[in-house]
């Protein structure tokens, strides 16, 4: 669902370099992390909580300073900065609208700032409004207002000074997750609209994949991988990234065959044939991450040598559009697949305790030599 | 789930029992406020006349008028104070001395009155052998005050301030707000009722206190709480039991106003919040 629109072209506008914080001269919250960001793009770190997303936000909205590292806007070192002094505006985690003033102030209340008065004012927050489609909630109090509305006041709010950058932390996260699938779309629309260039922090893969045109996923102060979303999600780098983002089977194993087109590699539950090579070296220790929807199941054998395994159904869960299975193999391992329901009658009418056969192409996989 | 104090005999025994021992001695003296005789053991009839006599006893109204000013001026200053002090402990963070600080203005709090009031004296006469000033008179009792007002203030003040999130004021300085333009549109208008609250409660314990007065107060300086006291001494005057009923009414007015208007606000917004939500899931 991502615009992947080709960035390429565009110009860098934040240029983050080398920047480190640490807390309390112990804790590494962020490590040497170099991050650039194009112009119009909507770039999601996301990671698990305490891997330092948050903390690299708050340090481009300046709320923290970088023990080391400089940051970049438009070309301009914004470092040392205070919050009040950059071009930056941030939608806060569960919004933090003031509660003392209505939507209207809470929206003009940035503008206010600017020394704009009058007409001019009310003319940027009635646009503003009309942007987020509340129009007609301005003299409402934030408790007044559910929390889709809240949000939307929130982005208003953030959007009205017309900011260089602006920064989504956990933007949906206060929502309940019906209301966040529409609204997602929604504040990419908006964000679209305006042309504003974008960070977002989740926490939530799915919901980084559907709104950023690149990915950052973070653990432990680093940077894993940085890419698209098919690239994350398709060839990721290591097994943290590939579990991550997504459900995914891994088996370990050695390499068997080291052929520039394809390599194979044996496992215990079965041998791999993948049509990659890699940079290794024969005999060397590796993981083939297996995505359980590239996964088919079949009740007879294959007529293979390669790239299948029998094992026995003890789990399966419907989730309406498709059904995960969970097989076990004889070396003890579960296999998670997952089967489209293409039709109403249920995916071959798999029952617990049948064994079946799970078999996938060559290309299904992907080797992690980390 | 019901508790062993639930709607039994004995709870509400034990709940009227504890009004009877709160309300009756008030109700006594508003009574007797009525009595046709100086004597508050019989009741010979009813009257007016010990208000009108209030009304003309130069030494208590006087008294009122100081106390009421006494009080304002304390209650101010020990808001004002109070909100600097609580500012500091509260989000400063962590610096040395901070745990010391926090205990010494809590001190004040469970430090006998007769304790402050007689350092206090000590204090100012010393600074009075050597200075020549300051005289005792309102204001070193006002001094007295505020400093155990502080205290209070203090406490009500920082409860509030650490509710407070602190993404409001990140969310403003993000937004384009110098420290000070913070402060002065986000965190006080959030922090406005404590401020109200620690206003009251600081006036009132101001208002009726007479043992830090007892020991700074100079000539010209008789607060109300002192007269009455010394007129105890000299015997029961029904005057003051008048102008007590006085001030008993006034407040009783104005802490049931305000309770009823607490009530209908929270009731509003509570109608309110459901109303959005209602609204929102439509």
């Amino acid at each position: 669902m991502a615009s992947v629109t080709a960035t390429t072209d565009r110009e860098v506008l934040l240029k983050i370099d080398g920047v480190s914080k640490i807390f309390d001269g112990v804790v590494k919250a962020v490590d040497n992390v170099s991050l650039s960001v194009k112009k119009g793009e909507i770039f999601a770190l996301v990671g698990s909580s305490g891997c330092g997303k948050s903390t690299l936000l708050r340090m481009l909205a300046g709320f923290e300073t970088p023990t080391s590292g400089r940051i970049y806007l438009s070309g301009q070192d914004i470092t040392d900065l205070t919050p009040y002094e950059r071009p930056v505006n941030m939608m806060f985690q569960s919004y933090a609208l003031f509660p003392h003033l209505n939507v209207w102030d809470n929206v003009a209340f940035g503008l206010r700032r600017d020394g704009l008065k009058g007409a001019e004012l009310a003319e940027r927050v009635d646009a503003m409004l009309s942007l987020v489609q509340l129009s007609k909630y301005g003299k409402r109090k934030p408790h007044q207002l559910s929390g889709g509305q809240q949000q939307r006041v929130a982005l208003a709010r953030s959007l009205a000074k017309r900011p260089t950058l602006l920064l989504l932390d956990e933007p949906l996260g206060a929502l309940d997750k019906k209301l966040r699938e529409t609204t997602q779309l929604e504040l990419v629309n908006i964000i679209e609209q305006v042309g504003v260039t974008c960070v977002l922090v989740t926490h939530d893969q799915e919901e980084a994949m559907t709104m950023a045109s690149h990915i950052a996923v973070m653990d432990e102060g680093y940077f894993l991988q940085v890419g698209t979303p098919d690239e994350i999600y398709e060839t990721p780098n290591s097994r943290f990234v590939a579990g991550f983002v997504g459900n995914v089977n891994i088996f370990e194993g050695k390499v068997d065959e080291d052929e520039p087109d394809h390599i194979t590699v044996i496992c215990p539950e079965c041998t791999h044939y993948v049509g990659h090579g890699i940079t290794g070296t024969s005999g060397m220790r590796v993981a083939v991450a297996l995505r359980p929807e590239k996964i088919q199941l079949s009740s007879v054998q294959p007529n293979k040598n390669h790239n299948w395994c029998a094992g026995e159904v003890v789990e399966i869960a419907y989730l309406g559009p498709h059904t995960t299975y969970h097989l076990k193999l004889k070396t003890g391992m579960v296999l998670k697949v997952q089967q489209p329901n293409l039709t109403r009658k249920m995916a071959d009418d798999l029952t617990w305790g049948d064994h079946v056969f799970a078999h996938w192409t060559r290309d299904a996989m992907v080797v992690l030599t980390e | 789930m019901r508790n062993m104090f639930g709607r039994s005999l004995f709870g509400r025994s034990w709940l009227i029992a504890v009004f009877i021992f709160l309300y009756i001695p008030i109700v006594t003296l508003v009574v007797y406020s009525f009595n046709d005789s100086r004597l508050s053991t019989v009741w010979t009839g009813f009257t007016f006349k010990w208000y009108v006599d209030a009304s003309h006893d130069r030494e208590l109204i006087d008294g009122l008028i100081i106390s009421l000013k006494l009080a304002f001026m304390s209650a101010t200053l020990s808001v004002i104070f109070g909100t600097f002090t609580a500012f500091v402990l509260v989000r400063y963070g962590r610096f040395k001395g901070r745990g010391l600080l926090t205990s010494m203005a809590n001190a004040p709090l469970v430090m006998p009155d007769v304790i402050v009031g007689i350092s206090l004296l000590l204090m100012l006469v010393a600074l009075q052998k050597w200075l020549g000033f300051p005289e005792r008179g309102i204001g070193t009792i006002l001094l007295g005050h505020a400093l155990i007002g502080t205290s209070f203030a203090t406490v009500v003040i920082i409860s509030r301030l650490r509710e407070i999130d602190l993404r409001l004021e990140e969310a403003a300085m993000d937004l384009g707000c110098k420290p000070f333009q913070v402060f002065w549109l986000v965190t006080l208008p959030l922090i406005a009722s404590a401020l109200v609250s620690a206003f009251l409660l600081t006036f009132t314990l101001s208002f009726d206190d007479v043992v830090i007065a007892a020991f700074l107060s100079g000539p010209g300086s008789t607060t109300l709480p002192l007269v009455i006291f010394s007129r105890a001494r000299l015997g029961l005057d029904p005057s003051i039991n008048a102008v007590a009923t006085v001030i008993i009414v006034v407040v009783s007015i104005g802490v049931i106003a305000s309770s009823l208007y607490q009530l209908r606000a929270e009731r509003r917004r509570q109608r309110e919040v459901a109303d959005a939500y209602a609204q929102g899931k439509s």
